[in-house]
């Protein structure tokens, strides 16, 4: 194998394994920014794969290439509406975060089976005709070495998702609302002395995770799993928060995390025709994210922190 | 603290709630809720071995369930209860299979012990390191039921000796040295796989409850959880107390997995995830509120839906995964309890309200007596 094919085979599959990652911790900094811890992003992740699948197993026809994108779109739209629950739960009715987002982690595949035996009368769906595949990026494929490796034949939704990441860290750092979301994620009590609405602020920040959640769960489902069952997200949800708390609450740091979880993801995958790794036992690629991901945490605690008031229910003085 | 103390009516507030969101989904969906839930409790209660099949589930929930307490008491969250049990029922069929020949009474004790410290030793470790360097417990355990679950795979997979193994995918039954089954309880529940372990799982219920409220370290673990400062000024080491209760909180949920391996499975096979155990203990611990008696109550309600449920799609055509939305709705009550103490203060108020009318309208009426009697 070339230089240039490896590296082609190895940033590919990387990134088709980040994409749905870099989303979702994404999604889960928005929301612990604003003071929600979400551990409920496997469960949201679920729902938007749920959803992508039975839209792109009904819509396949009518919009043709463009069904994966719609499919982002309604993974996107039941994530949203699944996360209220968590909202709900948390801001409102002042739930512990943590059992709340068990109980959406708890619900979401037994719903999304359950709607899957309801409408199709089988645990799992068919497999979708329209997924993402390959795809080429315009200009930039023609770059010398660079463009084969980076942007021939690859995931678009990662791209879509690297954007995303740098539009979030302008929206959390740079932006009024972003100043807003993370001052009630801080120090509450403040931001409502300053007029803030502490509720509708977090509202909106897990809201946002379950938008991205959604999009993220849509991604695994329509270029890696390509169908849906109970087994079609188990675990991303979590990697994604690991991602999260790695990238230090930073969209640009989980983004960065996220492309080193798919890394090691990919490599357990697709090791085996690379040289240097042929010989390793696949049982050390597979468990490699999960160990590195405790000696990270255990090596860099001290240097990340969590916004102040994650965690916290804010009950207002009446 | 995740696991509060609940009244015992917002616990039952929450089940109630629970059901009837599983009703209107039936509803929703054209089911007949009433079919459905008939048809749950007549195959969790129809036969001896319906019976025996819901003691079956209880054991490794209730088990689980007080690992969870144990850890959430000193102030863990133990979400890695599943690679836990998983590492007890791995290293249980795998050494009750390499003795077959070993007589019983050492067999069982000797391999209820591995399970168990397996299980400890997989709690201890992310307990050591939040106590030592702060790191997540959350994250860690989540990372070690990946860890566990393929390591437990491939040690199945390419470890095992072949003379122990049915298939690639699974391994030999265990002997009726390591057996857990007994005759006449298998014969009472006409073939279930009921074991003895439903007994060790009620033992541990008062173990449990008397480490925790009879002895020193059950007051350490205690008071660690609730104020580590205060414990550590009192003279209590923190982070002993700390790596201690996440070992018993590894090691309950290892008794748990050695249960399932040595008496209801007979044989570990490749796990697709990690097992539910671990999480439905979780939802077995919230619902019981910390409460001991509670985690029983708990268990039994949740395996009385988890049988029944097997039996839905049967006779009236609902989903098994019906019980599990009814599982998390009720757990999503129990968290957003204070929704139901706000409904019970309504109520109060109401009764209260009502009350005052009445006595009210007594007294305007002992009033209007007593001024027809002053005419």
């Amino acid at each position: 194998m070339s230089l240039v094919a490896i590296l082609t085979l190895v940033v590919s599959s990387t990134l088709v394994y980040s994409a749905p990652l870099i989303f979702t911790s994404i999604g889960g900094t928005f929301s612990e920014r604003s003071g929600v811890v979400n551990v409920g992003l496997e469960g949201i992740m679920g729902m938007g794969a749920f959803a992508s699948v039975v839209f792109n197993l009904t819509f396949a026809n009518t919009f043709g290439t463009l069904t994966p994108w719609l499919g982002l779109v309604a993974g996107a739209i039941v994530g949203l509406v699944f996360s209220l629950l968590h909202a709900v739960a948390t801001v409102t009715l002042r739930a512990d975060h943590i059992i709340s987002g068990t109980v959406i982690n708890l619900m979401a595949p037994a719903l999304g089976v359950f709607l899957i035996k309801v409408i199709y009368g089988k645990g799992q769906t068919e497999p979708i005709s329209q997924d993402f595949g390959y795809a080429n990026v315009p200009v930039l494929d023609k770059i010398p070495f660079i463009g084969p490796i980076f942007f021939e034949k690859t995931s678009a939704p990662a791209w879509l998702a690297i954007i995303v990441a740098v539009l979030s860290w302008y929206v959390i750092f740079k932006t009024k609302f972003g100043l807003r979301l993370r001052s009630v994620g801080e120090n509450p009590q403040a931001a409502d002395t300053l007029g803030l609405n502490v509720a509708r602020l977090r509202y909106s920040g897990v809201m946002i995770s379950g938008i991205l959640g959604g999009v993220g769960g849509a991604v695994v489902a329509q270029s890696i799993s390509l169908n849906y069952s109970v087994g079609t997200i188990v675990g991303q949800g979590f990697v994604a928060m690991a991602a999260m708390i790695f990238g230090r609450w930073n969209p640009l740091g989980a983004m960065g995390a996220s492309l080193f979880f798919g890394l090691s993801q990919s490599l357990a995958v697709v090791g085996a025709q690379l040289p240097g790794l042929k010989n390793v036992p696949s049982i050390w690629l597979q468990i490699a994210p999960y160990v590195l991901t405790i000696v990270v945490l255990v090596f860099f605690f001290g240097k990340t922190r969590a916004p102040k008031a994650d965690g916290v229910n804010y009950i207002k003085a009446a | 603290m995740v696991v509060q103390k609940n009244n015992f009516s917002v616990a039952l507030f929450s089940v109630l709630f629970g059901l009837i969101v599983g009703a209107i989904i039936m509803l929703v969906f054209g089911y007949n809720p009433i079919s459905g839930y008939i048809a749950l409790i007549s195959s969790a209660f129809g036969s001896m071995q319906d019976i025996g099949g819901v003691l079956t589930q209880m054991t490794p929930l209730i088990l689980t369930a007080l690992g969870f307490t144990v850890a959430s008491t000193a102030g863990f969250f133990n979400i890695g209860l599943s690679g836990q049990a998983l590492a007890g029922w791995v290293g249980a069929v795998w050494y009750a299979l390499s003795f077959p020949d070993m007589p019983a009474f050492v067999m069982i004790p000797s391999a209820l012990i591995l399970g168990t410290a397996l299980g400890a030793v997989a709690g201890l470790i992310p307990g050591w390191l939040r106590a030592q360097f702060g790191a997540s417990e959350v994250i860690v355990t989540i990372m070690m039921n990946y860890i566990l679950l393929f390591l437990g795979n491939n040690i199945l997979q390419n470890t095992m000796a072949k003379s122990i193994k049915e298939s690639a995918e699974t391994t030999k039954q265990v002997g009726h040295n390591a057996s857990l089954q007994l005759k006449w309880l298998t014969d009472l529940t006409q073939g279930s796989s009921v074991s003895t372990g439903i007994f060790i799982a009620l033992i541990m219920i008062v173990v449990v409850w008397f480490v925790m409220k009879k002895t020193t370290l059950g007051f350490e673990i205690t008071a660690v959880g609730l104020n580590p400062d205060a414990a550590k000024y009192a003279g209590v080491s923190a982070k002993r107390t700390a790596v201690v209760a996440m070992a018993i909180s590894g090691g309950l949920a290892g008794l748990a997995g050695t249960i399932e391996g040595l008496g209801n499975y007979l044989n570990f096979f490749t796990q697709n995830s990690s097992p539910s155990i671990g999480f439905d203990g979780m939802a077995v611990a919230l619902l019981g509120g910390g409460s001991y008696l509670g985690i029983l109550g708990a268990a039994a309600l949740f395996s009385v839906l988890k049988i029944g449920g097997l039996g839905m799609p049967m006779s009236s055509g609902v989903p098994f995964e019906l019980v599990d939305i009814v599982i998390a709705s009720i757990i999503f009550f129990v968290g957003a309890n204070y929704l139901i103490r706000l409904i019970q203060k309504r109520i109060k108020a109401m009764d209260e309200k009502a009350a005052a009318q009445d006595a009210a309208k007594k007294s305007s009426k002992a009033a209007s007596k007593q001024a027809k009697g002053g005419e």
